[in-house]
């Protein structure tokens, strides 16, 4: 019996590790700017993309293998430097305080551009480069054969929602970014800079959203219309967690990385099922999802 | 004024379309998504964004598909039967969907289509997977035509619906029950102390887009001749909205002055570039910061100018 659990724990695990990625940065950028970014699954595969491309380069120059590792990192730094400032000034700015319906609709467009962008710059086959994968090797967990790169996975989430929290809770900066969040009109008045706030937790959302395409790369390789896949995954999660929700969001990823590595194991033909199952069941429970907090109606 | 107008434009349709017959395709399925996105367009006026309508336009396909299966064969029997199947579905799911408002609404509405949407691409057996089902070309009248001309028929057929359900759209939301949409917009709780039931109002709408959903879904099965799972995807779900939103939500017309403005961007756009959705998005965030009334809106304030 264990040696089914076993695998399926660990599977479990990474998958959760790679949803927790796609829908941190979606459900950090809500609660800090409050709006839903449809086009978040975009930069994720940008981040994949951007990452594929340079680790295809090192293995082609035969540079160390292990600046891939570099490479993975800071393609998602470079993704977030550029884009991030520059979508939050010249659209997501826009619209603040507007209805979701707006905030939708102007990301959404955000969305298509991105998606079709993206075919032209990188084109429409598929990229796969999984030397960071193959070069980690393998380790034996209780008798059953693990890649390392997966262990990797999990540890790096740990440590964003480690970091995340130690960044909320004890930096100057985390303690500006609560202030904002909890009434935005009062920290402008004592006279903090609200859109420096807003510039950075955007470009920190595309960061994680980048990373998170980076890092999933060497497993499962990207092509065009997997920020499409993402965008959905990442809604999902963020709402099962509670939009807005850090720790929500590393919990509903293991509830859905369960749920799917489960169905994969009993009935395999339901596995892209399960994520949006196990949403429609809490959301149609706890609207707010599992963390989330009650809002009061609209008068 | 605005009568003569609307028809000049359907009159033009018409002639559109018999003079270059390679258009037919086009205005068929631009009118088809112009149902969709009015159904869209409803809610829209209680606030409420649906990002799941996708998945009515599939469902009133592939139950087409099905029903064409079991071996009902008429043409006009096949789209009455398959918008009540997709309004079947809008009303079930209305029931608990509209409890909820704003996001929650949208995001609701995205989960229960993508459940739709992934059900449809795995359950080979049933629905035959990525691969979708074949809609037959079905008999009218107890007649069944070559390909060329039963497409004629179902575009000319759409355009006739196009005018009779518009009509009766505008009628609606011209009655009581639908100025009760945007007063669930602007101040529910007041509309319930007035003793209208918001739940029933926006029930009633909610089973009405479906079903417009539905026959928008119905005719392009028919006219494309396959479903896929792609229709309930959310991406064709965010379509439906943005068409809505181009046209403008303000009337009717809106809609399927959107969905035709889309569907001749496409063909013209596919000429030069794959690249479409790049200036489908720019149109759309240009026409949201600019022109938050839509097309349609030009023409509105057109006439409010000259009368």
């Amino acid at each position: 019996m264990s040696n089914a659990i076993i695998p399926l724990l660990l599977d479990s695990l990474a998958s959760a590790a790679l949803i927790f990625f796609a829908a941190v940065g979606l459900t950090l950028v809500f609660s800090v700017l409050r709006v839903l970014n449809v086009a978040h699954g975009s930069l994720y595969s940008i981040g994949g993309y951007v990452a594929a491309s340079v680790c295809l380069f090192i293995a082609s120059r035969q540079l160390n293998p292990y600046l891939s590792f570099v490479a993975l990192l800071f393609s998602a730094v470079f993704v977030a430097a550029i884009l991030g400032p520059l979508i939050e000034r010249s659209l997501v700015r826009w619209t603040y305080g507007k209805s979701e319906a707006v905030q939708i609709l102007i990301t959404f467009g955000l969305f298509l551009i991105l998606e079709d962008l993206q075919r032209l710059v990188f084109g429409v086959q598929s990229l796969y480069e999984d030397s960071p994968m193959r070069l980690l090797g393998t380790s034996s967990i209780g008798g059953v054969v693990y890649l390392n790169y997966q262990i990797l996975l999990v540890a790096m989430a740990v440590l964003v929602v480690v970091g995340l929290r130690l960044l909320i809770n004890h930096t100057r900066l985390g303690r500006l970014i609560t202030a904002v969040v909890t009434d935005r009109e009062m920290a402008q008045s004592i006279g903090i800079d609200t859109n420096r706030i807003f510039i950075l937790a955007f470009s920190l959302g595309v960061f994680l959203a980048a990373l998170g395409g980076a890092l999933a790369t060497p497993t499962s390789g990207i092509a065009p219309g997997l920020g499409a896949d993402t965008m959905v995954l990442a809604f999902a999660v963020a709402a099962i967690g509670g939009l807005g929700q850090i720790e929500g969001a590393a919990v509903a990823s293991l509830i859905v990385g369960f749920a799917r590595v489960l169905a994969i194991y009993l009935v395999p033909s339901l596995d892209a099922v399960a994520p949006y199952a196990a949403m429609l069941a809490v959301l149609l429970i706890r609207p707010y999802g599992l963390f989330g907090s009650v809002t009061a109606r609209r008068i | 004024m605005r009568i003569i107008l609307a028809a000049a434009a359907v009159v033009m349709l018409a002639a559109l379309a018999f003079a270059a017959p390679w258009l037919q395709f086009v205005l068929t399925l631009a009118i088809a998504k112009g149902f969709a996105a009015l159904g869209v367009a409803v809610l829209l006026r209680a606030g409420l964004i649906s990002i799941g309508h996708a998945m009515f336009f599939a469902a009133s396909a592939y139950g087409a598909a099905f029903l064409a299966r079991a071996g009902i064969n008429d043409l006009g029997l096949l789209l009455i039967l398959s918008v009540l199947v997709s309004a079947l579905i809008g009303a079930i799911a209305g029931s608990f969907l509209v409890r909820y408002r704003a996001i929650f609404f949208a995001m609701l509405n995205l989960a229960v289509s993508m459940v739709f949407y992934a059900l449809c691409a795995k359950l080979y057996g049933v629905t035959g997977g990525t691969d979708g089902l074949p809609v037959p070309i079905p008999a009218v009248f107890g007649t069944v035509f070559a390909e060329p001309v039963f497409k004629s028929i179902l575009f000319y057929l759409s355009l006739t619906l196009m005018v009779l359900v518009g009509l009766a759209v505008h009628r609606y939301l011209d009655s009581p029950l639908g100025h009760a949409l945007s007063a669930v917009h602007s101040n529910e709780i007041r509309l319930e102390y007035l003793g209208i039931p918001v739940w029933a109002v926006l029930l009633i709408a909610y089973t009405i887009s479906a079903a417009l959903a539905g026959l928008g879904g119905a005719i392009a099965g028919f006219a494309i001749g396959r479903v896929v799972p792609d229709f309930a995807f959310w991406t064709a779900s965010g379509h439906l909205v943005l068409i809505a939103v181009l046209g403008g939500i303000g009337g009717v017309p809106g809609a399927f002055i959107g969905a035709l403005f889309l569907e001749l961007l496409h063909s013209a756009a596919v000429t030069v570039t794959d690249a479409w959705n790049l200036f489908v998005g720019i149109t759309l965030i240009v026409v949201i910061m600019f022109m938050p009334q839509g097309i349609y809106g030009l023409f509105e304030r057109k006439e409010a100018q000259s009368s």
